[in-house]
């Protein structure tokens, strides 16, 4: 199949359901909720945030999207790289999975609000502890793990927590519902969100989980699930990619509509009013996926921790050895 | 009255359009809608096996725990008491619990595999519906699917194995392989190669609790198949939930600490 029928596959049916107000005939449990469960992947090429040269254009025509795909599938081919001085060498493009198609709205941005499609300005706080925080990963980049991204410790990674990013690969995720549960599986780092749909009282304040404590119900065919309680660190994946900064004011309510039989809607909302000077969301599309999931074990193997810390330490008696004869 | 009671139960068997009960079905056990035994909820077991599968007496653990570390006694949860090693694999298991204090992979927060996730002490919770199936376990965020249809052979090795699920009957049946035979059996070093097969049948045994039978098959490490047993109760608060224990975080001192670079002094 081109990549325009791709992307013609991809927005008509969409468009015409949500015309037909298809959305009442979604599939549903034996006990009446909308069925969500199954396997899905959230991978795409759409970016977080709108890149600078398109200005206020939120929506590729269904040429650009095309010349868009076929240009990020090229600039994002991890091949390219590969033995480049001063590259130790990483994982080639076959470990990868960002999809090959942009959101099917054919949106610019996965960021729908603001209009401008990027992140809101820091809080002047915020500001100065993200620069703060340049300057301390500068000096001390690998003194032990907690200077690390918690993805390279292998604690938590952005498949794990709300909002549900995509990350470069492993983007497929395992959903089962009960009358009392909605349950999401990410296959990255085998991350568990159960999500209480009951009811059911939260976690007191104190009580932190990197995936923090989600609470979900339904609004009409929309379940809605309000996250918070979660462990701040500034590398946080999502955080990570928005430069650094997180408080324990962070918090993300999140939107899974079943929009087609072959399309859930995931829409994110981000309050950290510490942080971001105004609330912003997102929104990304989940596809089928073929299975199955397989293990993602992360920490077991995690030679690369190990790398890191022990190369410093060499490179740090080098030039302690260097400077006592002088050299 | 005893053809009544009976008739009364077969005609409330064909009204649900449940199985007719056999004799080792249990009638007051959840079901699914389509009268398959519902497993959902958070479970636990109450043996001292983690700490060995086999029986054993209290005992003592790093002295510098006091009774924090020390070991409760149990009768064990193997058949016969006795798991058939060949010479080799007794060697190890020997060499294993000399270095268990540092080299269990629980210590390193290492997914558990199976079945010893089953009979750690931790929760863990499944979510059972028509169409899925998935065991979340609390230590080390360890998860299972379980494939209930579309059985295949694992593409990878695996900490957990890789799990297919049947019913015989009320008893849900799980083969498991594709293991990398890196995971312990408990913290006395017990343990089994990747060539394992773990074959674990689950039995409700009233609403709350659950008879675990798990046989383990390993022909390059026991002489023979073996079975544990033990039961799972259910975390019956109102409020029970599964709650987060990513440990790894706890482990970096033990696991790189030798490479951190420290304030001098």
């Amino acid at each position: 199949m081109s990549k325009q029928t791709t992307i013609f596959a991809a927005t008509v049916p969409f468009a015409m359901l949500a015309a037909m107000g298809c959305e009442a005939q979604v599939a549903r449990t034996p006990w009446g909720d909308p069925d969500l469960q199954g396997l899905w992947s959230n991978a795409t090429l759409t970016p977080l945030q709108r890149p600078d040269e398109l200005g206020d254009k939120a929506f590729f025509t269904p040429d650009e999207a095309e010349a868009y795909v076929v240009e990020r599938i090229e600039a994002t081919n991890a091949d390219r790289t590969i033995g480049q001085t001063g590259s130790v060498g990483s994982y080639n493009d076959a470990w990868f999975d960002r999809g090959n198609s942009i959101v099917p709205t054919l949106r610019t941005s996965l960021i729908v609000d603001p209009a401008n499609g990027k992140v809101p300005p820091f809080t002047p706080e915020a500001q100065q502890q993200h620069e703060a925080n340049l300057v301390y990963s500068q000096e001390h980049p690998v003194d032990t793990p907690a200077d690390r991204f918690l993805t390279e410790r292998c604690i938590v990674f952005g498949g794990g927590a709300a909002p549900l990013f995509p990350e470069p690969y492993n983007n497929n995720y395992y959903i089962v519902q009960t009358p009392d549960y909605v349950t999401i599986m990410a296959e990255i780092n085998h991350e568990v969100r159960i999500i209480p749909i009951d009811g059911r009282p939260r976690f007191a304040e104190h009580v932190l989980q990197w995936v923090g404590d989600s609470r979900g119900y339904w609004e009409g065919d929309t379940l809605v699930v309000e996250t918070r309680n979660q462990k701040t660190n500034r590398f946080f994946y999502g955080v990570q990619m928005l430069n650094s900064v997180m408080s324990d004011q962070f918090s993300v309510v999140e939107r899974f509509t079943r929009t087609a039989p072959d399309q859930i809607r995931y829409e994110a909302t981000i309050e950290d009013p510490a942080v971001f000077t105004a609330p912003w969301s997102v929104e990304i599309y989940m596809h089928p996926q073929e299975g199955p999931l397989v293990e993602y074990a992360c920490h077991e193997g995690n030679y690369g921790l190990t790398g890191m810390l022990s190369a410093a330490r060499a490179e740090e008696r080098r030039a302690a050895e260097a400077e006592s004869t002088g050299q | 009255m005893r053809i009544r009671h009976s008739l009364s139960v077969l005609c409330a068997a064909l009204l649900l359009g449940l199985p007719a009960l056999g004799q080792d079905q249990v009638d007051d056990i959840p079901r699914l809608s389509d009268g398959t035994p519902n497993f959902s909820g958070v479970w636990q077991s109450l043996t001292t096996a983690n700490w060995d599968i086999l029986s054993h007496g209290a005992s003592a653990g790093p002295p510098e725990y006091g009774a924090l570390l020390s070991v409760p006694p149990g009768r064990g949860i193997v058949d016969g008491d006795e798991i058939p090693y060949l010479p080799e694999a007794l060697e190890q298991k020997q060499r294993n619990f000399e270095s268990r204090w540092t080299e269990d992979p629980e210590a390193k927060c290492f997914m558990p595999g199976t079945p010893r996730a089953n009979y750690m002490p931790y929760p863990f919770q499944i979510f059972h519906s028509e169409s899925g199936m998935l065991f979340a376990y609390q230590f080390a965020g360890a998860a299972r699917i379980i494939n209930l249809v579309d059985h295949q052979t694992s593409a990878i090795d695996s900490w957990m194995g890789w799990s297919n699920g049947s019913f015989e009957d009320d008893t849900l049946v799980v083969d498991v392989t594709g293991f990398n035979g890196l995971a312990w059996l408990d913290r006395a070093g017990n343990h089994a190669g990747f060539r394992l097969r773990v074959v674990e049948r689950y039995t409700f045994a009233g609403p709350d609790a659950i008879d675990y039978e798990a046989t383990l098959e390993d022909p390059e490490t026991f002489s023979r198949p073996w079975t544990m047993r033990f039961r799972l109760y259910r975390v019956a608060e109102p409020d029970a939930h599964l709650m987060e224990f990513k440990c790894v975080e706890f482990t970096e001192e033990l696991l790189y600490g030798e490479f951190y670079k420290r304030p001098e002094g």
